[in-house]
């Protein structure tokens, strides 16, 4: 399959993780947040739907990276979450070469699961919600990653 | 050149219907957002706004468009099931895949220029049955259950002028299909009534160390270890003890795959080869439809030369549930 926007699976070594757990959480959560928001901004994302996700806490850690966001949705926006007190209402870790493959629409999200590659905790339908609404969203222009890989 | 049976895509969303539409579906189901279909999940499938686009970007590419309204009215509540019927008319879908016979009967009268197919959930495996739609209601195809031999779908397309439409692809649920219950069982909701099989509002995945357990209402379904592969936490594919032994008490989870068996299908005049998965995302279903677009159309000069090609294999094995295919009953030596 001919793909120049091929993402292969990677696997960032383990130093790359104990180091990210001392860096500040800040950049990561700020990144996906704004992210989201832009999402929102351009009305990608449906409304009806969005209810759903009132005042529900979610996380996303990159096992390899070791870095982590938490962040909730709250009248309208995407906030982030600095000192989260409970635990998540809907979690996903995966390693980060999961999740650039996700976003590039590479792979489905089932198949990283069945290859236990993703790994959803917490609330299953606030799971499947989630992923069906990003599923959904038409971007505006494919979303290409700037990797210099090559194709399989 | 060898007639090809129309690939049918499964889409969940219109990035889906794109990415089936772009890498060679020949026609794409698809179902209304509420429990007229049976992908009746949260944030899945389509309103009247993307229908509609949906609809409008595949006939400008010249494929079809067919929608699914495949569960079985509930008592109280059958209007609702009309209005989607009557709403699949007025957005111009190519065709209905219905499965309840009182559905049949009200589209034929109401529409009767309305082309219709049988779905699988009609659960005809028979050509009496198929032929039976055929002079009540005027249905043009019916797809047939995943339990037949391939010698079986031959027989039936012998005696019938109804297209024959199969599974080509995809997970499996082949216990007993429309006719299947084992959720109820365990939630109280079933495909037939609920649109959805084992609904996320029961299901529990919970990581602990060294596995991973999924639960259905609380009933345990399964646990895997790291290493091992995950599937959808259903009953009929669930590991049980069983005097003493624990197992796939039902059936290991599989998934179909047709590609060896493509020359045959296509020789013995099946008009449509169908994709499971509207609960996939688009990556799913371009990565299945491109695949066994290349497969078909290698099969468009003649079976002599067609062999199956190890990256569609490898294409096909990443994207399925469990870690084996099957050629599910079409080769079964048993009936
Ligand atoms: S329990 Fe299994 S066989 Fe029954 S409807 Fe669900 S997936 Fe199909």
């Amino acid at each position: 399959m001919d793909n120049a926007l091929t993402v292969p699976k990677f696997r960032l070594p383990g130093f790359v993780a104990a180091m990210g757990q001392h860096l500040p959480q800040w950049p990561h959560a700020l990144a996906l947040i704004a992210g989201l928001n832009a999402a929102l901004a351009f009305k990608l994302l449906p409304a009806g739907e969005l209810a759903t996700l009132e005042d529900k806490q979610f996380r996303v850690r990159v096992l390899d990276s070791g870095g982590e966001a938490s962040f909730t949705y709250r009248n309208g926006r995407f906030l982030p979450i600095f000192r989260p007190t409970r635990e998540p209402d809907l979690a996903f870790a995966a390693n980060l070469s999961a999740f650039l493959q996700l976003l590039a629409r590479q792979e489905d999200p089932d198949t990283l699961f069945f290859n236990r590659e993703l790994e959803i905790t917490g609330d299953t339908e606030l799971g499947l919600l989630v992923k069906n609404l990003l599923d959904a969203v038409e971007w505006p222009a494919p979303p290409r990653l700037g990797l210099p890989l090559g194709g399989r | 050149m060898t007639s090809l049976p129309d690939l049918v895509c499964p889409a969940g969303s219109l990035p889906a219907l794109k990415a089936a539409v772009d890498n060679g579906a020949d026609a794409v189901y698809l179902g209304f957002r509420n429990d007229t279909n049976a992908r009746n999940f949260a944030g899945l499938n389509f309103d009247a706004k993307t229908m509609a686009e949906g609809i409008r970007y595949a006939h400008a590419k010249g494929r079809e468009v067919l929608l699914a309204i495949n569960t079985f009215p509930q008592a109280g509540r059958v209007g609702d099931w009309h209005k989607a019927v009557d709403g699949a008319v007025d957005v111009g879908a190519d065709a209905i895949i219905l499965a309840d016979v009182g559905l049949l009967d009200y589209a034929r009268r109401k529409h009767p220029q309305q082309r219709l197919h049988l779905s699988v959930q009609g659960s005809a495996t028979s050509y009496e049955a198929i032929n039976f739609c055929q002079r009540e209601f005027g249905v043009r195809r019916a797809v047939l259950p995943r339990v037949l031999t391939l010698a079986q779908v031959e027989n039936v397309i012998r005696n019938t002028t109804v297209e024959i439409e199969v599974f080509g692809f995809g997970s499996l649920c082949v216990m007993n299909e429309g006719r299947c219950w084992l959720s109820s069982y365990a939630c109280g909701e079933s495909p037939n009534t609920v649109g959805a099989c084992s609904p996320a509002k029961y299901v529990k995945w919970d990581k602990k160390p060294g596995a991973m357990e999924t639960r259905l209402n609380g009933i345990l379904i399964d646990r895997f270890g790291d290493d091992e592969p995950a599937g959808y936490p259903t009953l009929c594919k669930g590991r049980f003890e069983v005097r003493g032994e624990t197992y796939y008490a039902l059936e290991e989870p599989t998934s179909l795959n047709v590609l060896e068996i493509l020359p045959e299908i296509l020789k013995i005049g099946v008009r449509a080869i169908k994709v499971e998965g509207r609960q996939r995302s688009p990556a799913y279903v371009a990565q299945v439809t491109r695949t066994l677009r290349a497969a078909l159309d290698a099969l468009a000069g003649g079976s002599e030369r067609y062999h199956v090609r190890p990256a569609w294999q490898a294409e096909l094995a990443k994207v399925s549930e469990g870690n084996q295919a099957t050629l599910g009953a079409y080769n079964r030596p048993w009936r």
